[in-house]
């Protein structure tokens, strides 16, 4: 279970979470959604413990993250498997060490049974074959991929996709979608997908949460969501921009 | 009234700067107890630590080959200028060596691999911040300091000392060919003198004052690439601050622990 209290993070002067509260069940998968730079990425990082709040609680499983140190951190990130915006693939590293990382670093495995997980992760991605491909040569499609197998292999309770379709073409995000299904699916982990995606976050989430004016300004399964008549909800959904931006 | 504003405005600034060495100091004294405390607890990667001594040490030896030996050809040749007007020309291999080990080689070693090394560490960790690389280490479990500051300290510590010997050898070495066959320096006398004058304690304050800089370039260059900002400018900002900073640290710490060292070993 993941619950955020009463957020608050603040950059400079420019205050970017100003009392975000919501509650995250195990198994759940939420799309978190929000307009470019409403702060639904450093959201995701406080839940993980990249960020600390200026004010406010994240818990996991009933035990609150803030304030730990980076030590301590690590103990509570085994749980969570990241996809980052960019990939954040190794660049020096081929994609089986990539992949291979979490499991390399644990110790607990055999080279052999180390291969074995990195082809099985592979292949669930639709990436088999591309072991010993560098980063730099695939396209941004499969290093997501490549970003979400390295995520998964560990077998972690909790996924956090920040933009996964973003950059992508329709049907590059069509299959991104899929996968993340997939691996709700068949690994039963909690997903939060951040994006401004509105067919990802129709798709993947049982609950769709709007991030608006620095606080969750909107909250509801995908069916009632999108059907919601409110103003700003409604602007949003539909992709109309504002007149002064006109 | 505008000597007033102009006052204000530049103790703003002294400030501003004094508060933002602090903060630099602070941080990089809570990195070093971090590093302290991982590398205490035997947590290096092999794999990674031999890589980087691969990296800090054999492809800075060109380098450093090179700085030896001309650092050590023309020491020879103008203590030679200075001391055959005195008819002390044996006693020019003792000068360079006595330097050489003591001061020039760790010091001249250590500026070189700063300038290599230093700004490498900070390009390459400042485009894993940029890039999120570290944010992805880090939701891997695996701390940063682990897996990325301690093998590259730990490189350079290893590295610096024996690089140092080899830019004395060789800058020893080269005054010596200088000394014999272009000065006309009688060879025989030229080296008893300096075998004479060279104590194990040159050597020693030498190899000390090295593994102190390798961990100075390792750190301040790990420092300046995990703090970096953001974006191309970002990195390039990191990179150069990071080889100013581990130089002039340099050149400071060695005037002290030259001081300290002599004191501890009688010379002073």
């Amino acid at each position: 279970m993941i619950e955020a209290r009463s957020l608050e993070k603040s950059f400079g002067a420019q205050k970017i979470l100003d009392g975000v509260s919501f509650r995250i069940e195990n198994g759940e998968s939420v799309a978190i959604i929000g307009r470019s730079g409403s702060g639904k990425s450093v959201l995701l990082k406080h839940l993980i413990g990249l960020l600390q709040p200026d004010a406010g609680e994240v818990l996991i499983d009933g035990e609150n993250i803030v304030g730990m140190n980076e030590r301590q951190l690590l103990r509570v990130r085994r749980k969570f498997g990241m996809v980052f915006q960019g990939a954040a693939l190794f660049d020096s590293m081929t994609v089986a060490e990539n992949v291979a990382f979490a499991l390399r670093r644990k110790k607990k495995f055999t080279e052999a049974e180390i291969t074995r997980r990195v082809t099985f992760a592979l292949e669930v991605v639709d990436l088999p074959g591309t072991e010993n491909k560098n980063p730099a040569e695939l396209s941004g499609g499969m290093r997501k991929r490549v970003g979400l197998a390295r995520a998964i292999i560990y077998e972690p309770q909790i996924v956090l996709y920040d933009e996964p379709t973003t950059g992508l073409d329709p049907i590059v995000s069509d299959s991104i979608d899929k996968l993340i299904i997939r691996v709700r699916d068949h690994l039963k982990v909690t997903s939060i997908v951040v994006t401004h995606d509105m067919r990802t976050a129709r798709r993947v989430g049982n609950r769709v949460l709007m991030l608006h004016d620095k606080k969750i300004y909107a909250s509801g399964a995908p069916e009632e969501f999108f059907a919601s008549q409110d103003p700003v909800v409604r602007q949003f959904v539909d992709g109309v921009a504002d007149k002064k931006v006109i | 009234m505008p000597i007033v504003i102009l006052r204000a405005t530049m103790n703003f600034f002294a400030n501003k700067r004094v508060a933002y060495v602090l903060t630099e100091l602070g941080q990089i004294a809570l990195l070093t107890r971090e590093v302290i405390a991982s590398a205490l607890t035997f947590k290096v990667a092999w794999r990674d630590l031999l890589y980087q001594i691969y990296f800090i040490g054999i492809k800075s030896q060109s380098v450093v080959i090179v700085t030896g030996a001309f650092t050590g050809m023309v020491l020879g040749a103008q203590t030679y200028f200075q001391f055959h007007k005195v008819k002390m020309d044996t006693a020019t291999l003792a000068v360079v060596s006595v330097s050489m080990c003591s001061e020039l080689g760790p010091v001249l070693t250590a500026l070189m691999v700063a300038g290599r090394v230093g700004a490498a560490i900070a390009a390459e960790l400042g485009t894993m911040r940029v890039t999120e690389q570290i944010d992805a280490l880090r939701t891997l479990a695996t701390h940063p300091v682990d897996y990325l500051v301690v093998p590259r300290l730990i490189a350079a510590q290893i590295a610096l000392p024996l690089l140092t010997v080899e830019s004395v050898v060789v800058g020893i070495g080269a005054s010596y060919l200088v000394g014999v066959h272009i000065l006309g320096i009688e060879p025989t006398y030229l080296w008893v003198n300096m075998l004479k004058y060279t104590h194990d304690v040159d050597l020693a304050m030498g190899l000390v004052k090295s593994f102190i800089y390798g961990g100075i370039i390792a750190l301040i260059g790990c420092y300046k690439g995990m703090t970096c900002g953001l974006g191309a400018e970002g990195v390039g900002r990191a990179t150069t601050e990071a080889v100013v900073y581990s130089s002039i640290t340099i050149l400071i710490t060695n005037f002290f622990l030259t001081l300290l060292m002599g004191k501890l070993v009688g010379q002073l």
